[in-house]
């Protein structure tokens, strides 16, 4: 008797869906019917226009050993994305996030980039953090002429007519770090980095930087991902007795390493390190007490003093937690939705060719300081900073350049960056 | 000089992390046969649990007692990881043994699933748990030997546990009953033991280690979901490298495989160092296929 009970529910339930499925459909049939019927090269942001919604895509590793850091920047995008709702949407349009998980599986990012342009439709996608998955998704955009929000620090030697790249490059970040520990006289550098793509490239052009201008690199060493023993690494320090560490250690390992350091009696105080892969949430991670003193560099900190970053630090505590941290790859995230939406409402269409031929030269006041899209290389103009990690786990700003930094991802101002782009 | 005293210390601490993290694997692999891709998974449960004892100690308890936090940590972590690993045992390892490739497949899935419910609890970023006071600072040996509290205390830790189990297996009438079901099942249940109880119990011991570890881990490493990951493959390569159902062997592979891993890596570099380690690995199972220590016994061959 109960059993027919629950099959008569189960029954109900899936009649009122299938209903309300029907229903659903009759409404977006005007629009959807007419795309469908259109010749078959229609762009995929027309499609996903149709209705009073727009379909973009957000593309993350929520599981696995990325979303550690992956899940902040979506939790960021999905709050600006709600914001501009809030005010209307893009267009007279509301945006709809469609979140698919890459799951720290590069081959994975580069399905759920064609299934969210082929199938969903959508009118851009905002994604990735490493450069591996950025590499593996850069084929299926370019492919399919989809378009790609990148927002995190990354090594540079690239410029996809695709991608949108609104974190730091080498010369708004690493580069005038180098210059920063020069003009302090912190010449023999100890370069430590984990073994992929950006480590390798950033100590690439490290190097060359620093035997150009007086510097010395001391040693070179790579941990592969994931490594945690670093008891052998620290004896190599001592043994080379830098003057600083540069840190490009990236996820877990930094955990392991910084608290073998203090373990092994070495405090900021007798060796400066500057990290270019931790920020607020990693700190956290790590616990501040052993990274006090240490340095950071980046162009965004979560005490970054413009009103801006008071708005977004606060909404972002109001929306994740009062125990919840901002940082530059989030802030970036965030400022790329800004940005797509700024060159959606220029461009008066959703049209991929449309929206980037607008996006040139558009400016917006972000949490970090004005950006403004530099059109030939479509990476943004931004203020680098260099910081130091205090005991309650914010960064404090030492140095900034002043004014938002002209990106040069192939470094091609650089007179000793010539042939590292080859 | 003093870098080859530190190196060789270094190398003995290695060495007594990989028996850490291994010695829980010796039991449920080493003893048990199954091929336990969860035990990563039993070590970052160990490590929650660690966190888990320390926000407790931070709320409810006046700050003076927090230095007292860690050996709780250390007994909460073992009950903790004990019960799921009573809990998995009962539920589904059970049904798989004598199918190694199913149980394989099994546990790894086991092993996602925890990370993902991990990932859930504690949300995906690490968490940070701040080591005891008393553990900070180093022993200075000599002028540029310091020997860090942290890592002397997992030696010490380690050559506890592994006494303990020492005792357990070979000293006690649930260790004789338990290496008789290992190895002769049948003849065991014959003389009555309840073969059921001792796999039970068995496995839920190897997961208590593993929880035991993963708390030490702690003290040096990083708290997040996937850390067990990062363990595994060292895990069983000291289990495998030692041979399979011996506890000294487990000590013999872990201490080999850490000196010489410190070694390569001063000469080379950490990539490197450990595909040295790894093809003196296999170069070593090609002469002798059982590791280190082979157990002979006719029906471990059946």
């Amino acid at each position: 008797m109960r059993k027919v009970g629950w099959l008569k529910g189960f029954a109900t339930v899936l009649a009122a869906s299938l209903v309300l499925a029907g229903c659903g459909g009759d409404k977006n049939n005007e629009a959807g019917g007419a795309s469908a019927t259109g010749s078959p090269s229609a762009s995929a942001s027309e499609a996903a226009a149709s209705g009073d919604k727009i379909k973009v895509g957000i593309l993350h590793s929520l599981s696995g050993t990325m979303s550690i850091s992956e899940v902040t920047v979506k939790n960021s995008e999905l709050m600006a994305i709600k914001e501009i709702n809030a005010k209307g949407g893009v267009l007279g349009k509301q945006i709809e996030a469609v979140v698919e998980d890459g799951a720290s599986d590069w081959p994975t990012f580069a399905e759920k980039a064609r299934k969210l342009l082929s199938e969903d439709k959508v009118a851009t996608v905002f994604g990735g953090w490493t450069s591996a998955s950025r590499k593996a998704m850069l084929p299926v955009f370019e492919e399919l002429n989809g378009l790609l929000w990148y927002p995190v620090q990354y090594e540079g030697m690239e410029s996809s007519p695709n991608i949108f790249y609104t974190g730091a490059t080498t010369n708004q970040q690493i580069v005038p770090s180098i210059d920063f520990l020069l003009e302090q006289g912190k010449k023999k550098v100890f370069l430590l980095g984990s073994d992929y793509v950006f480590p390798r490239t950033a100590n690439k052009i490290i190097k060359a930087q620093l035997a150009a201008n007086g510097g010395e690199t001391v040693a070179e060493e790579y941990t592969p991902l994931g490594h945690t023993d670093y008891t052998t690494i620290i004896a190599k320090i001592k043994e080379a007795k830098p003057d600083v560490v540069y840190n490009t250690l990236n996820g877990d390992s930094n955990v392991a390493f910084f608290k073998q350091l203090k373990d092994a009696g070495i405090t900021s105080a007798d060796l400066m390190t500057v990290s270019v892969s931790i920020a607020e949430e990693e700190v956290k991670g790590i616990g501040a007490e052993y990274l006090t003193g240490h340095l950071v560099a980046w162009d965004y900190f979560q005490t970054t003093d413009t009103p801006e970053n008071k708005v977004f630090v606060e909404s972002f505590k109001k929306e994740y937690g009062e125990d919840s941290v901002t940082s530059d790859p989030m802030e970036a995230g965030y400022v790329a939705v800004y940005l797509w939406a700024a060159a959606v409402e220029k461009a008066g269409s959703f049209e991929v060719d449309k929206v980037k031929e607008a996006a040139k030269g558009i400016e917006f006041n972000a949490p970090e300081g004005k950006v403004t899209i530099d059109g030939d290389n479509q990476h943004i103009y931004k203020t680098v900073r260099i910081g130091e990690i205090k005991e309650d786990g914010q960064i404090v700003e030492l140095w900034n350049s002043g004014g938002p930094v002209k990106p040069d991802p192939y470094l091609a101002t650089y007179e000793w960056a010539k042939g590292l782009s080859e | 000089m003093e870098i080859w005293i530190s190196q060789l210390f270094n190398g003995l601490s290695v060495s007594s992390i990989l028996l850490l993290i291994a010695l829980g694997l010796a039991v449920t692999f080493g003893l048990m046969r199954v091929i336990n891709m969860a035990h990563g998974e039993f070590i970052m449960i160990g490590a929650y649990g660690a966190y888990m004892t320390q926000q407790i100690f931070k709320s409810a308890l006046p700050r003076s007692l927090f230095d007292a936090y860690f050996p709780v940590a250390l007994l909460a972590s073992f009950v903790l990881a004990f019960a799921i690993g009573y809990l998995l045992e009962v539920t589904l390892i059970r049904f798989l043994y004598g199918r190694p490739l199913d149980s394989l497949l099994a546990t790894w899935g086991v092993g996602l699933m925890l990370q993902q419910l991990a990932r859930t609890i504690f949300g995906a970023p690490n968490v940070a748990v701040s080591s005891p006071t008393w553990l900070d600072g180093g022993w200075a040996l000599m002028p540029g030997v310091v020997l860090p509290y942290k890592r002397l205390f997992i030696i010490a830790l380690v050559a506890f546990c592994l006494f303990a189990m020492y005792l357990y297996i070979y000293r006690s009438n649930a260790g004789r009953r338990m290496r008789a079901v290992m190895q002769n099942r049948d003849m065991a249940a014959c003389l009555g033991i309840s073969t059921r109880r001792v796999d039970a119990f068995t496995f839920a011991i190897g997961s208590g280690i593993a929880g035991i570890a993963g708390c030490a881990l702690t003290l040096i490493g990083p708290i997040g979901p996937s850390i067990g990951t990062y363990y595994i493959v060292d895990a069983f390569m000291v289990v495998v490298l030692g041979g399979v159902g011996k506890l000294v062997g487990t000590v013999a592979g872990a201490l080999g495989i850490g000196v010489f891993n410190t070694l390569f890596e001063w000469w080379t570099d950490a990539s490197l160092g450990k595909v040295l380690v790894f093809l003196c690995i296999v170069a070593f199972l090609q002469w002798k296929p059982m590791g280190m220590f082979a157990v002979r016994s006719r029906s471990l061959d059946g």
